[in-house]
């Protein structure tokens, strides 16, 4: 005896597979087809110069160390920031929070604060930092607009992931005669530093990819800049991405806009890495 | 013997049900004392309030008072402090996902020990005296969560008496466990009590009736009779206690 499911049961399992497949290998392809076309386009145009110099019209001279060095202060100042805040908020939300009702309207607020055009913050980045507390257009102001930003990005995988710490834990902790806040320290947020550095990632993410806000707060200068003169207030300065949206909007300069999307592209996977790499330092030490 | 504990005229209720109703029991030194009863009458909840672990729920109240040493720890206690002296093994084993030596030093940390000799010190006395040193001593490194229910569950108990506390809460810790784990808690109990005062909820008559001193039998929030555990299993003073463990309810 050798019983077959029916006929079209056997067509529709086909069909959904054939459908999956098909969807897997466009997938594959799309996002290998756009990195194998920007590093086609754009290793050509880098070279040792274009990597360590200043731009200059003068000398016809281009080259992006100013916008990297300004694509990881911009990173750094942000993280440094957003990172206390960001954490700290999940932590009350989820640890600390007895009023239901406030907690779900800080989470709607968060949640809306996600879906808001990037330009619009870089328009009240400008009102504000920039012109309200006299930044200027600088770094420092662009960061801070960054760190309103990606605040809920990072308030939120902090908090998904403070949910996926079980209670056991917590009351293990707790009866061995835990304060709260040293049984959040020493249990709970070492549990849930993979969400963190989640949210860390997608913030960078965020962060390296953006230029709307960061045109009109941190601005389009050039110059190379110390990371002293990084939290200067009245230091601009372009990242990256913005440099890559001036050279092919205002220049034309093609060939120098991939090369930045190829910089890009491998930055954006160093800075993956490495917050993977912390991940597992700060996970406790166990083999 | 002298007490221990002295619970009198507690009364707790969550948010409007009233879980205990008026309970006076003592715990004695260096025995083991057992709660039965089913499920939702009230045992678990009354151990809880020995460490005040029910104090982590939203609308619990309490009424009445405890006494550890003769001293009101809802009162005239740090809970910290009481939790230090009141361990608890809870029904689930919960290691902390760190190593085998980190859990056991979590405690003695916490209350400022942090010299390495006195912590290795510390460790090896408490698992050997949770009987598990020899299964554990080449892997202290080793994450605790890689070893079996039945360790993690002894592991958990060498946590708790790492803090050298005064009383041992169980919450049903063997419940989870297949017999031979069980069995093997079970003798450790026998041997811990020379040394801590152990108190245990458990749904398992025969474990109650092997290794507890006394035995209280709680229903609907009312501890309805208490006394050494051979009277209790033997000659129970009270019908529902007596259908209770002849297993005609529960």
């Amino acid at each position: 005896m050798h019983e077959k499911i029916s006929l079209s049961r056997r067509v529709k399992i086909k069909v959904l597979n054939i459908l999956m497949y098909i969807s897997f290998i466009l997938i594959l392809a799309l996002v290998a087809g756009l990195i194998g076309y920007i590093l086609f386009r754009g290793i050509p145009n880098i070279s040792w110069k274009f990597l360590s110099s200043k731009p200059s019209l003068l000398n016809g001279v281009i080259g992006i160390l100013p916008n990297i060095l300004n694509t990881i202060y911009i990173v750094l100042i942000t993280l440094v920031i957003v990172l206390p805040l960001g954490v700290g908020t999940a932590v009350y939300l989820n640890e600390y929070a007895t009023n239901r009702k406030l907690v779900s309207v800080i989470e709607f607020a968060t949640e809306t604060l996600a879906g808001i055009p990037s330009i619009i913050y870089g328009l009240a980045g400008m009102l504000i930092f920039v012109q309200f507390f006299s930044i200027g257009t600088s770094l420092l102001a662009g960061s801070l607009t960054l760190v309103i930003m990606t605040l809920p990005t990072i308030v939120r995988t902090t908090q998904e992931s403070l949910k996926t710490v079980p209670d056991s834990y917590r009351e293990g902790s707790l009866a061995l005669g835990s304060g709260k806040w040293h049984m959040i320290r020493t249990v709970v947020l070492p549990s849930s530093i993979d969400g963190i550095v989640t949210g860390c990632i997608l913030a960078i993410g965020r962060i390296v990819g953006e230029s709307a806000a960061l045109l009109f707060t941190a601005g389009m200068a050039n110059n190379i800049l110390s990371l002293k003169d990084a939290v200067t207030p009245g230091n601009a300065g372009s990242t990256l991405t913005v440099a890559l949206y001036m050279y092919a909007k205002e220049r034309g300069e093609f060939g120098v806009a991939f090369a930045i999307a190829a910089i890009l592209l491998i930055l954006t996977l160093l800075i993956n890495l490495s917050a993977k790499l912390v991940a597992k330092k700060l996970k406790v030490k166990v083999d | 013997m002298a007490n221990i504990i002295e619970a009198h005229n507690l009364n707790l209720w969550y948010g409007d049900h009233q879980a205990l109703k008026n309970i006076n029991l003592d715990i004695q030194e260096h025995k083991i004392t057992a709660l039965i009863g089913p499920s939702g009458c009230g045992k678990s909840t009354f151990m809880k309030t020995l460490n005040r672990m029910n104090d982590l729920v939203d609308g619990c109240r309490i009424e009445g008072d405890v006494r550890l040493n003769g001293v009101d720890i809802y009162k005239d206690m740090d809970v910290n402090i009481l939790r230090k002296k009141v361990g608890m093994v809870f029904q689930k084993a919960n290691p902390f996902p760190m190593s085998i030596y980190d859990n056991i030093a979590y405690g003695p940390r916490l209350h400022g020990i942090h010299g390495k000799a006195a912590l290795d010190e510390i460790v090896e006395r408490s698992l050997k005296q949770a009987a598990i040193w020899d299964e554990t001593k080449d892997r202290l490194k080793k994450n605790a969560l890689g070893m079996s229910g039945g360790q993690q569950q002894r592991l958990c108990i060498a946590r708790a008496i790492a803090v050298e506390p005064d009383v041992l809460l169980m919450d049903e810790s063997t419940s989870a466990l297949d017999p031979i784990s069980t069995g093997k808690i079970e003798e450790l109990c026998l041997e811990l009590k020379k040394k801590y005062t152990i108190v245990m909820v458990t749904h398992n008559m025969q474990q109650a009736n092997r290794i507890s001193d006394i035995t209280a039998f709680f229903l609907l929030g009312e501890l309805i009779e208490t006394g050494a555990t051979q009277d209790i299993f033997l000659n129970p003073q009270n019908k529902k206690t007596e259908e209770y463990i002849t297993g005609r309810f529960g």
